[in-house]
């Protein structure tokens, strides 16, 4: 065959690692984690320039809006992926799988898939959830400082600032792509203790709002638990699709108090 | 009652229900999905030996039913929580004349609670009218969840159903229970956004609003509510079974409701038949706060009997024998209930 036919094949034909790594940008708004490490990739199938992706959830009725999200977002970024001439990604088994897999196919958009029963456009649903995941990174990455440094107290929770984590640590990072995705300072000098949109908390009430920020952290981290046990037990096998998540209580590392006294509480 | 270490329990299992989720009733594919889903639930976090086979799973009856909760459960009351979903099965997922005949048969026993839903409009008024007078209701459950035609929800606040919350105050029906928790979803309408109760309970501050499932996966946002108004509470069906798989996880919600919500406004609950009473409450009398997780208190035997059965005599008017009662912790109204529960010094 002579070489000028074989160069544009060779330029078309698709990499599965790329299409995996471009789904590895697609997060569970909820769960805060690539839909990749939840196992919520079923197949990835690459005939020349066409993928065609097939994503699987927890039950039936996972929320259909978080569901269309997903899968509107996977098909955005396999789109992407260089050498791509067609992407198809379906849903399956969902009570909605039908809807959400037309409306994709036709390009139809949220409101365009679901018709009268899409009220709001999904901008404001990510948005409520890059903020919770912005908190829940902030408590994680306070606690573990305070853990680590016994000699920091409650009084000192407000002041803190960037430079005063630990750099290169997984909350630490993880709380600096957080503040990124919603805008916040990334200096050293920039508050830790602040909510999605830069506001800091009294210095008195510093400590309530860390606890409200850990209720946060709690139900995220408890549905995530739940969603993927419900995964595994849907999808006997789904084990291997996932990544264990670090606070896994398989892997659970001995806890130390959070605050020293309980002031600062308002009645 | 269950008695353990000389310490005399009395149960009051808050949620329970009498479903029938048979192919037969099956309307279509979406009344499987959802028994489905219950018994994914109930594989996912029942241990090993609780674990019912799906026929066994898919219908009761009250003989069974009688014998799960109390026989073998130890519970000495508890109360129906049905759950219409007239969209997914042809006689509907709760059912009414078999629960309300158990209830008759066994008044000492059984609470049969009602539903109601406001897109039933006037007729639904005075289905809720009769249903009262029938039934002698002291409760209702609401799924704001639920599908209706073209409709996938609906929202407390929503001004026909504070038409039914009037209602429900003329009647002397006191306890709204609210589904605010998994299965079903409505597309915009977050089917766990607990703000709609918020409202309610500030408008119906006579009426006690108890939150199924503590909200999750928000416990956040209902703690914070919680906080905010005196007649709101929470039902532990479905978070309680995480005593199991995730035991250090069920110590952070117990920790947190304890903190925010306090410990006379949490109310145990099996939500037989996803799980049966009586491993949840010999797991729960045994279940402590891990050493290691200092920022909790321990739980206390006192708060123990009160999560699994005193909470709720009192809001049903149960008579519980008089050795076995608990003085109110005289928590405040608002804010966090408890704030010595978490955050304590060291020791």
């Amino acid at each position: 065959m002579p070489m000028t036919a074989v160069l544009p094949e060779l330029a078309t034909s698709v990499l599965g690692s790329d299409v995996r790594a471009a789904l590895g940008s697609v997060v569970d708004p909820e769960l805060d984690e690539p839909i990749t490490d939840l196992g919520f990739v079923r197949s990835i199938s690459i005939d020349g320039d066409r993928v065609e992706v097939h994503l699987r959830l927890p039950t039936s009725f996972c929320a259909p809006n978080f569901a269309y999200l997903m899968a509107s977002d996977a098909l955005d970024a396999v789109r992407a992926v260089p050498g791509v001439a067609t992407a198809v990604v379906e849903l399956d088994d969902h009570h909605d799988s039908d809807l959400i897999n037309r409306g994709l196919a036709a390009a139809a958009g949220y409101r365009g898939t679901f018709g009268h029963e899409a009220e709001d456009s999904l901008d404001e649903l990510r948005a409520t959830f890059h903020r919770k995941a912005h908190t829940a990174a902030m408590e994680r990455a306070v606690t573990a400082l305070l853990r680590s440094d016994r000699s920091l107290g409650e009084d000192d929770v407000h002041r803190l600032v960037l430079a005063d984590l630990p750099a290169g640590t997984p909350t630490t990072e993880s709380l600096l792509r957080r503040r990124a995705a919603v805008g916040l300072p990334l200096d050293g000098s920039a508050p830790v203790l602040v909510d999605a949109h830069g506001g800091r908390p009294d210095p008195a009430t510093a400590a309530f709002f860390l606890r409200k920020a850990r209720s946060v952290r709690i139900s995220i981290d408890g549905n995530a638990h739940f969603c993927r046990g419900l995964l595994r037990t849907r999808y006997p096998g789904a084990e291997h699709d996932q990544v264990v998540r670090a606070d896994d209580e398989t892997a659970v590392r001995p806890l130390l108090p959070l605050l020293t006294t309980a002031k600062g509480i308002p009645s | 009652m269950y008695t353990k270490d000389g310490e005399t329990y009395f149960i009051v299992d808050s949620h329970i229900a009498l479903w029938d989720g048979r192919p037969e009733n099956q309307r279509n594919v979406h009344g499987k999905q959802f028994i489905d889903c219950f018994y994914d639930y109930h594989r996912n976090l029942s241990p090993e030996s609780e674990v019912w086979s799906y026929e066994e799973y898919l219908y009761q009856g009250g003989e069974r039913l009688m014998r799960d909760v109390f026989a073998d459960g130890m519970v000495d009351h508890a109360i129906f929580q049905p759950a219409r979903l007239a969209e997914f099965y042809h006689r509907g997922f709760g059912q009414t004349e078999e629960a309300a005949a158990l209830a008759a048969a066994h008044p000492d026993k059984l609470t049969y609670n009602h539903y109601w839903d406001p897109r039933d409009g006037e007729n639904g008024l005075d289905a809720l009218r009769a249903a009262a007078e029938r039934f002698g209701l002291k409760g209702v459950k609401l799924y704001t969840a639920d599908w209706h035609g073209e409709s996938r929800g609906w929202k407390l606040t929503d001004p026909m159903a504070y038409r039914y919350f009037e209602a429900c105050r003329e009647l002397g029906i006191r306890n709204i229970h609210i589904h605010k928790g998994p299965t079903i979803r409505p597309l915009d309408r977050d089917a766990f956004d607990v703000a709609d109760v918020d409202h309610a309970a500030t408008d119906f501050t006579d009426l006690t609003f108890v939150v199924e499932h503590c909200g999750l996966p928000r416990l956040e946002d209902f703690c914070w509510i919680a906080t905010q108004e005196p007649n709101v509470h929470a039902g532990l069906a479905v978070a309680i079974p995480f005593i199991h798989t995730r035991p250090r996880y069920f110590a952070q919600i117990m920790g947190e409701l304890l903190y925010w919500v306090g410990e006379d406004r949490i109310m145990f609950a099996s939500d037989y038949a996803l799980w049966t009473p009586q491993w949840l409450v010999k797991r729960f009398v045994d279940f402590q706060i891990p050493e290691d997780m200092t920022e909790y208190a321990p739980i206390t035997t006192a708060q123990k009997k009160k999560v699994l059965g005193l909470n709720a005599a009192r809001l049903y008017d149960i008579p519980v024998p008089a050795h076995l009662r608990l003085p109110d912790a005289g928590e405040p109204a608002t804010g966090p209930r408890e704030p010595a529960a978490a955050d304590l010094a060291s020791v």
